[in-house]
């Protein structure tokens, strides 16, 4: 099964949830933990265990080989304006570039052979329990996307069989959490009882609903705010899976970076509440 | 003019809450422009009128015309973003997928693809609860061009701006390092980072920095939620003095936040725990600083 935490709004305890329930469900099944927040990769500041692997991970652009007619049909060409004709030269703006190849192979004398160039890394960490994979974009690098498939496909070439596979997203409901979410089979949202997370979750939910997903939400720091998220979640139809409590022990066991249900026995119950749902979900087959 | 861009790296860190404490203390000497276009929260703070909205286009998207297309497959066989899965028979665009690069449209023999431009969503200048104007936009699902929105956001409020005779763009920026932070920072005269005494506020703090030091542009910090952990938080002034930055404030861990943004408050209105001063201090920090930026000191 496929799981992806993601949130509406940055900062609601996404990263907070994936390390703790792939911990958590660790204990008795098999895991694989992929932090796809390639912009802010969060969840490997929680899990200490041995590098097994790293790899470079690159995008592919076009290197102009220094001669040709100058027709000008590769700068025609790019929607992106990340080819240049200028003077006697042929300029390719790398960060503008979705390697969408058409510049390369539009050109009629080939004179712009497509060539890697590093976007960020991949590392796969094995913990005493799960496997992890933390996936980073190196900085200057736009975007997020590109490596996200990458990470995909990494999984699928190393991880295949891990029983649950848990994908901390990216926050928001731009082209990175559509990339990170596309293959989920259940998508977890995290928020809190505030106007901002209600009115952040109301969007991811709507981008959920487009993708077709199912999903449920928990409510972080549960006793803090008003209950017009619990309401509005009752009014949609929404499942409310956990709801974790406001407390300052909890926030500070996240500054050091330690996982928290070890520590606190409401959190490990809400955690054994989700896992009753996802069970539910497995046997009740996949919608 | 001067423009102060806020920004954390790591979302939940009370940037939105301190940008409009700051939008509130500037009163109507402050444009603001809310570029956190992905998760736009500013609106709930300062209750703008959505007095003016527009649509905003940016990139391209492929539509397959049925009747002339013969399902040849030269159009999926070039498109990189697996956009043209065949649906019932039939080749059809995946609108999330397609990046609109056009390469289908210029190699169908047919010529039965068309690009048209694509509605990523809507920007507003608003006029505030006080009076002063919010430059403000909302994303559509799943769009692309974030950056481009964002930099419509700001052009705009910047115009208004000169217009207006306003001394200050304020901007609430995106969370993230990529394409919208990187829109949000370009042209900013001062940033204000706002970060916790977390191990990845500490994290997430050190890589935006990096972005914002590419820009060469002078940065000030404010730890939110300081006493949460001080061995953290000394770590964090640590890494400041190395790189220069400047301490604006420490914010001590406090609830006000939350029961202020509950009633649709900046935490300016409230008079407690002595959070007004401290953000007082640093909005005229912020002011001076960034005018020593100005004047090239």
């Amino acid at each position: 099964m496929k799981i992806a935490v993601a949130s509406g709004k940055g900062g609601t305890g996404k990263t907070t949830l994936a390390t703790n329930l792939a911990a958590f469900l660790s204990e008795r099944r098999r895991v694989v933990l992929i932090d796809l927040d390639v912009e802010e990769p969060n969840s490997g500041l929680f899990i200490k265990g041995q590098i097994l692997k790293k790899e470079d991970k690159y995008k592919m652009i076009p290197e102009w080989s220094g001669e040709c007619s100058l027709c000008g049909i590769c700068q025609d060409v790019c929607e992106f304006h990340a080819v240049l004709r200028l003077g006697t030269q042929i300029m390719v703006f790398p960060e503008l570039c979705h390697s969408c190849y058409a510049c390369s192979e539009l050109c009629p004398e080939s004179a712009l052979p497509m060539v890697p160039k590093k976007m960020g890394s991949i590392k796969q960490i094995q913990t005493d329990g799960f496997a992890f994979v933390e996936s980073r974009l190196d900085i200057g690098e736009e975007q997020a996307v590109p490596l996200i498939a990458q990470t995909h496909k990494y999984i699928e070439a190393n991880l295949k069989d891990e029983e649950i596979r848990i994908y901390d997203s990216p926050p928001g409901t731009s082209c990175p959490v559509i990339e990170a979410t596309k293959t989920a089979d259940f998508v977890i949202l995290v928020t809190e009882p505030t106007p901002f997370g209600l009115h952040d979750l109301s969007l991811a939910v709507e981008t959920m609903r487009e993708l077709k997903k199912d999903f449920g939400v928990v409510i972080n720091r549960f006793d803090l705010g008003n209950d017009d998220v619990p309401d509005y979640c009752e009014k949609e139809g929404i499942p409310v899976l956990a709801r974790i409590p406001n407390d300052r022990h909890i926030a500070e066991l996240y500054s050091q970076g330690k996982l928290i249900y070890k520590h606190v026995p409401q959190v490990e119950t809400q955690l054994q509440a989700i896992e009753q749902f996802l069970e539910e979900k497995l046997n009740g087959g996949r919608s | 003019m001067k423009e102060i861009v806020v920004i954390s790296g790591k979302g939940g860190t009370g940037k939105t809450s301190i940008t409009a404490s700051f939008a509130l203390l500037g009163g109507k000497n402050v444009v603001v422009a809310d570029c956190d276009v992905d998760a736009a929260d500013m609106h709930l703070l300062l209750q703008p009128d959505f007095k003016q909205a527009e649509d905003f286009y940016s990139g391209l998207l492929a539509h397959i015309d049925t009747d002339n297309c013969t399902n040849c497959a030269v159009c999926a066989d070039v498109c990189r973003f697996d956009a043209i899965p065949v649906i019932d028979g039939q080749h059809t665009i995946n609108e999330i997928s397609c990046e609109g690069c056009s390469y289908c449209a210029r190699v169908c023999p047919e010529k039965a693809i068309r690009m048209e431009e694509r509605n990523v969503g809507q920007w507003f200048v608003s006029t505030t609860k006080i009076g002063s104007t919010l430059v403000h936009a909302r994303l559509g699902i799943g769009a692309e061009n974030s950056g481009k929105l964002v930099a419509k956001v700001k052009n705009e409020a910047k115009v208004i701006a000169e217009k207006n005779k306003a001394e200050l763009v304020l901007v609430d920026g995106s969370p993230g390092v990529g394409c919208p932070v990187v829109s949000s920072l370009s042209g900013a005269s001062y940033v204000v980072l706002v970060t916790e005494p977390t191990v990845s506020g500490l994290h997430d703090l050190k890589r935006v920095y990096e972005l914002v030091h590419k820009f060469n542009i002078s940065a000030g910090c404010i730890i939110n939620k300081a006493d949460l952990n001080p061995q953290m938080t000394d770590e964090i002034m640590d890494f400041m003095a190395g790189e220069n930055i400047d301490h604006l404030a420490n914010l001590p861990y406090d609830e006000t936040f939350t029961k202020a943004v509950t009633q649709g408050k900046t935490i300016v209105e409230f008079d407690e725990n002595g959070l007004r001063r401290i953000l007082e201090d640093s909005w005229e920090k912020v002011k001076k600083e960034s005018d020593k930026q100005r004047r090239g000191i």
